[in-house]
């Protein structure tokens, strides 16, 4: 992919996550912030795509670091998320509750 | 002979058709994010997003080392699965600030592997349209990483929460821009430099810990934010180096959202963000509100006396901040808010945008202890109810509710968006002491003819009120 189709892509994108997270309420920008670090952890892509050719031990190492962290990213991040997002309910008022 | 499916999978348009379906899921999931009845789905839609994203790199034919592989998705799945399933809702931001770090240090590492890579196959350095987007990686990673650190340690009081500075800050930052830029720019320029590239990563290590280290705790949701999108950023670039449109796609979302947030945090302390990455709160105009050294008198209360108050209220709204996510009071908080409901009382939780350490760090704390999503309001949306509240009670908040930002041109917080608070008929503050909030800033509040103060450890204290009004 030649740099001008990717530039391309990356101004689209950059205007389509503005659209779309201005949209995110004050009350869900915690569980924003955490959804959006399990998306970076996308880098572990990078660490796979890299490690098959690097050569010497230190890229090596380098390497499954930076997969273990882009890891703990996602995992990480995807649970965390959806334990807070579990906890926003909206309550049925108590009246009805009795 | 050779399956034509297995041909199929490590086909490049087929990997990059499952790149397309990744980041779709990832933006249709953002969007689920947008209401709390989708988002749950909506966070497991990008999460499906980023299983084929993987898939789809591990089918890639170059990719190889597939056990080195598998142990580094071990070693972070270990150590990320229970640190989500531990981790306190009261320590999110630490937990944000951590994987803000991370992922900015697996885009520097990455970076700098890539680029030793370079260096041995012996065409020395990549072409422009890959060396550029590598050195900004680098820059933004390691800036990222080490900020991220130091925000960590003061989240989770390894360091001081207090502004840090050292003497000469400014210069010492700027020597250090200019270092990680100029090795940078040599690079770009044709020197073939392991040693050169290694500097630029420390030259960013060094700043993103000066960057932080003056910042106070209150600026913190600015700092988180920022770091948030300065990650996100450094994904993209990263996805531009290494041809990745999956990378750009995720990275740049990472990157938009935090702009957003940063910008939003910015808006509703009145600052710009230059100004905040600067310097800290306390360092700035501190003495600018006024009548310092003067000890002013403010009347205090009791638990009996705020539990009578409460039960003959109509409306009481609760305005909570960093401090009651410190007393870890939001479960009793919400007991005496069932009770005061139980009693005809109509309860209202108001949230400023900053409140608390990170942005939505209030809302999390409240929906753990159960606290229906209806009863949070927004401040624009709360203000205007200030006048027909009966009480207020303000836990652990401080500067969001002083009046000096509406009424006092001088005051380094003047023109700061605030809950109004002090139009409530009456206002109970709970406070550990007397003390100043962390912008180190004299709160006219405390002394309004209007409030009361309830000094002392906030869980405790709402305790108290809790069983004083059991007992009405």
């Amino acid at each position: 992919m030649d740099l001008i189709t990717e530039l391309t892509i990356l101004a689209l994108a950059a205007f389509v996550g503005f659209e779309v997270i201005s949209k995110v309420p004050n009350s869900l920008h915690t569980p924003l912030m955490s959804a959006t670090n399990a998306i970076h952890g996308i880098v572990l892509l990078g660490g796979i795509l890299v490690i098959g050719e690097a050569d010497g031990l230190l890229s090596k190492v380098l390497l499954v670091i930076a997969i273990a962290f882009g890891t703990i990213n996602v995992v990480g991040g995807f649970l965390v998320t959806d334990r807070m997002l579990e906890m926003f309910k909206v309550r049925p008022k108590p009246d009805e509750d009795a | 002979m050779p399956l034509p499916l297995a041909s199929l999978l490590t086909n490049a348009s087929f990997i990059q058709i499952l790149y397309i379906v990744a980041f779709v899921l990832f933006i249709v999931g953002m969007r689920q994010v947008t209401g709390p009845k989708t988002a749950r789905r909506g966070n497991a839609t990008a999460a499906v997003g980023m299983a084929i994203a993987v898939i789809a790199t591990l089918l890639t034919p170059t990719v190889g080392e597939y056990a080195l592989i598998a142990l580094g998705i071990v070693l972070g799945t270990v150590v990320g699965v229970p640190a989500a399933r531990k981790v306190q809702m009261t320590q999110m931001p630490q937990m944000v600030a951590m994987f803000n770090g991370v992922g900015g240090g697996a885009v520097a590492l990455i970076s700098w592997a890539e680029y030793r890579h370079s260096l041995d196959v012996g065409t020395g350095n990549p072409p422009l349209d890959t060396l550029i987007p590598i050195l900004f990686a680098a820059i933004i990673g390691s800036v990222s990483f080490w900020g991220s650190n130091i925000a960590f340690g003061k989240l989770q009081d390894l360091i001081p929460q207090k502004p840090i500075s050292v003497p000469g800050q400014q210069v010492l930052n700027a020597v250090l821009l200019v270092v990680a830029i100029g090795a940078a720019v040599a690079i770009a320029f044709g020197q073939e430099s392991q040693g050169l590239f290694i500097l630029i990563l420390v030259a960013a290590a060094g700043l993103g810990n000066m960057v932080v280290l003056p910042i106070g705790g209150a600026d913190m949701p600015v700092v988180i934010s920022l770091l948030n999108a300065l990650t996100g950023l450094s994904a993209a670039a990263a996805g531009i180096a290494l041809n990745n449109v999956a990378l750009i796609v995720g990275g740049i979302i990472v990157g938009a959202s935090g702009t957003i947030l940063t910008n939003l945090m910015a808006v509703a302390m009145n600052r710009s963000i230059p100004n905040i990455v600067a310097g800290g709160f306390g360092g700035g105009g501190g003495g600018g509100g006024g009548d310092d050294g003067e000890e002013r008198p403010h009347r205090s209360t009791d638990a009996a006396s705020v539990a009578i108050a409460l039960t003959q209220a109509d409306q009481v709204v609760v305005a909570p901040g960093y401090g009651l996510a410190v007393a870890q009071a939001q479960h009793t908080v919400r007991e005496l808010g069932d009770e005061l409901e139980k009693r005809g009382v109509e309860v209202k939780y108001a949230i400023h945008p900053v409140a608390g350490r990170m942005p939505g760090h209030m809302n999390v704390l409240l929906a753990e202890a159960d606290v229906s999503y209806d009863a949070l309001k927004e401040m624009d949306e709360i203000n205007p109810e200030f006048e027909t509240t009966n009480v207020t009670l303000v836990i652990g908040a401080n500067d969001v509710t002083n009046p000096s930002a509406r009424d006092v041109e001088d005051s380094p917080i003047y023109g700061m968006p605030i809950l109004d608070v002090d139009k409530s008929e009456a206002v109970v503050v709970f406070k550990r002491s007397m003390g100043t909030g962390f912008a180190g800033i004299d709160n006219p509040l405390f002394y309004e003819e209007n409030t009361e103060m309830l000094l002392g450890d906030a869980k405790q204290s709402v305790n108290d009120v809790l069983a004083a009004v059991k007992e009405l």
